[in-house]
């Protein structure tokens, strides 16, 4: 049984590790055919996103919003919903956090920020929440209700900003005096724009696991994931838990663009169109294979890739876009484990036969 | 203007935004059908609407004059077999979770395409301007009130995908292999036993849904937009989803949600016409189509049926 256990962990961190660097290869590859030299554009990347405290300190603000819309992902996912809406759930957690700082103008920070801040995630929690509900009142699929919530979000947000907060002459709100930002740091990390979000981030990760494997609302929760019928049979309330579920995945990815704004950039813009951070959170909880550790990693590793692109296409000419090709094919490796298994065949073997001796 | 061409102009603008969430969602019901889930619709989209910018671009350049479109979606088709059979590998054969393997594609195609588009055309992040279809009247039948403007003077493409509906339909439910490819997507382990290739069956409607949502992407940029660029498809391979969804995989439905979708759209062009209109903030106005699905679909009777194999990968020993 130990045994069995041992090679099941060590899968799940080997498997991730073949396809991040499968991944690269097929990055490298495809920047061969472009004529562009990939070891050139990889330490450019590695250099843009180490290379100096204040670039740390932009890749941790990179990472945070991932953080957070990975989790709400992969908390819908462990309750067998999928949250295609963590977009519009960020807008409006944003939305409401700068509609609650910028009327509470002149309250102490140490009162407006925390307010704003529960005002956002819950904010993001409701409009999950509607999902949740029609899912399962009248047994509409949330695929559908979470894009076109999407949509209503993106619209409703500008509405708000346009009509209530608008800078005169500007295309986004009013400037937010209330900060989240970690000031404290600025000194280490040269006026990098770190926040108070990333360690809530953190605190979200490990709420997301004590919650789901060491309660037992979170065991009713991963039971209607699994197998709805049979969770029913045992006497769960489905409809109630899909409720909930929804609602914390919509906590985690409201809080997503309540530190956005709070944190980073203290307005918020009028949104053309859909600002990406759910469809990056789709991605962060697949690397991350659905576990709030693997969602942190994940997110370091998407940010951190994402951060590095501007250097690398800065220093080596390599159109930023190919990182979302790394970032797909890593996902690629890591969906259809049976290519990365057929891989490692070979130097799995040896590998268990020296331990046998 | 009277009520007559407004209602004729109405359904022809209607039709115009429809017509590539036809396509699209079209495909999506040959895929699902089997079997697959795709997610991956709307990278497919932007692969063919890639596909379709650029071969139209090098057909004119190669002086293939009013031909050029025609070149840029068969281009287009082409792409998106390619870009489902990545799908297919990776959910059908490897056995992949079939929702991650359509985000991937959704990944590699808005990396690839904007990639290859700033290979080619020096760092810009759009293809040049391109010819691009027009709309084709029919003699006779044009000059039907209301329908005639509606309907029969429209794009080429707009024609084709009418008509594809009623392929579709026919296909799916008249014929043998429509038999084969349900069946596959209900209950692959009967299919298996009566000597239904499985594998072979949902490649096949993964590879359909990739053509025709290959299709549905030039439609955009050949009818549209006229060049491609990073935000020519922005979420309409999504929209395709929900229609397929809100017409229950059904080609008939899917059509009907997609004219839906499509009148939402028009609509809010012309609501901007009237007077009164001028006190609604333009928010409210483009959030009528979201919206409006939403309360069609709480109003609606009955659940919707997905195919019951869907989404599971087919394990024979589980038979």
């Amino acid at each position: 049984m130990n045994k069995l256990r041992k090679i099941f962990t060590l899968d799940s961190l080997v498997v991730p590790l073949v396809a991040i660097v499968l991944g690269l290869i097929v990055g490298a590859l495809v920047m061969l055919l472009g004529n562009y030299n990939p070891i050139e554009a990889y330490s450019a990347l590695i250099k843009r996103v180490v290379g100096s405290p204040y670039h740390v300190g932009e890749t941790i603000r990179q990472v945070t919003p991932l953080i957070f819309t990975g989790l709400a992902v992969a908390f819908a996912f462990r309750s067998g919903m999928f949250n295609i809406g963590a977009d519009g759930q960020v807008l409006i957690g944003m939305t409401t956090a700068t509609a609650v700082s910028l009327s509470l103008d002149g309250v102490h920070a140490l009162v407006s920020v925390p307010l704003a801040v529960i005002a956002g995630g819950l904010a993001g929690g409701c409009w999950a929440a509607i999902a949740g509900f029609l899912k399962a009142k009248r047994g509409i699929n949330e695929v559908i209700t979470t894009i076109m919530l999407n949509w209503v979000a993106l619209y409703f947000s500008n509405y708000i900003i346009r009509h209530f907060f608008l800078l005169k002459g500007q295309n986004r709100s009013e400037d937010i005096q209330a900060s989240a930002s970690m000031t404290f740091l600025s000194s280490i990390f040269d006026n990098a724009r770190v926040h108070w979000g990333t360690v809530i981030a953190l605190i979200a990760a490990a709420f997301f696991y004590i919650y789901l494997w060491k309660t037992k609302q979170g065991y009713e929760m991963r039971a209607v994931g699994f197998n709805q019928h049979a969770a029913e049979y045992a006497g769960m309330n489905v409809g109630r838990n899909v409720i909930k579920a929804m609602f914390i995945s919509g906590v985690f990815a409201g809080l997503a663009g309540t530190f956005e704004v709070l944190g980073v950039f203290h307005f918020q813009s009028v949104f053309a169109a859909s600002p990406g951070y759910g469809f990056d959170g789709i991605a962060v909880a697949l690397l991350g294979m659905n576990h709030p550790i693997g969602v942190v990693f994940a997110a370091i590793l998407y940010g951190g890739l994402t951060y590095g692109s501007a250097g690398m296409s800065f220093a080596a000419g390599v159109p930023p876009e190919l990182i979302k090709i790394i970032i797909g094919s890593i996902i690629f490796f890591i969906a259809a484990q049976g290519i990365v298994r057929f891989i490692l065949k070979p130097f799995y073997l040896k590998r268990k036969k020296e331990k046998v001796l | 203007m009277d009520v007559l061409t407004l209602l004729g102009q109405l359904l022809n603008s209607t039709l115009v935004f429809s017509t590539a969430l036809i396509f699209t969602a079209l495909g999506g019901i040959f895929s699902e059908r089997s079997g697959v889930v795709n997610i991956g619709l709307e990278g497919l989209m932007i692969f063919g609407a890639f596909a379709a910018g650029v071969g139209t671009y090098y057909a004119q350049e190669a002086g293939m004059g009013s031909a050029a479109p025609w070149v840029g979606v068969i281009c287009a088709i082409f792409v998106g077999i390619l870009g489902s059979l990545i799908h297919a590998l990776a959910s059908v054969t490897f056995k992949a979770d079939q929702t991650i393997s359509g985000i991937v594609i959704n990944f590699l195609a808005a990396g690839l395409t904007l990639f290859i588009v700033k290979l080619l055309f020096d760092g810009s992040a759009e293809t040049p301007l391109i010819k691009v279809f027009h709309k084709q009247a029919i003699p006779l039948l044009r000059d039907i009130p209301i329908i005639g403007e509606g309907f029969f003077n429209a794009y080429p493409t707009t024609y084709l995908a009418l008509i594809l509906v009623a392929v579709a339909f026919y296909v799916l439910y008249k014929t043998p292999f429509g038999l084969r490819l349900r069946s596959v997507g209900e209950y692959p382990g009967a299919a298996d036993t009566l000597g239904v290739n499985v594998s072979r069956m949902r490649y096949i409607g993964v590879m359909i849904s990739g053509a025709l949502a290959g299709l549905g992407g030039a439609t955009i940029t050949l009818t549209t937009t006229s060049l491609f660029s990073h935000n020519t498809i922005s979420g309409q391979g999504y929209i395709a989803i929900a229609a397929m969804i809100f017409g229950k995989w059904n080609p008939v439905g899917a059509f009907g949600a997609a004219m839906f979708f499509g009148f939402s759209q028009a609509i809010r062009n012309y609501v901007q016409l009237f007077e009164w209109s001028r006190s609604i903030p333009q928010e409210f106005i483009f959030m009528i189509p979201y919206v409006l699905t939403i309360i069609v679909l709480v109003s609606a009777v009955g659940r919707a049926s997905a195919p019951s194999a869907l989404g599971t990968p087919y394990d024979p020993s589980k038979r």
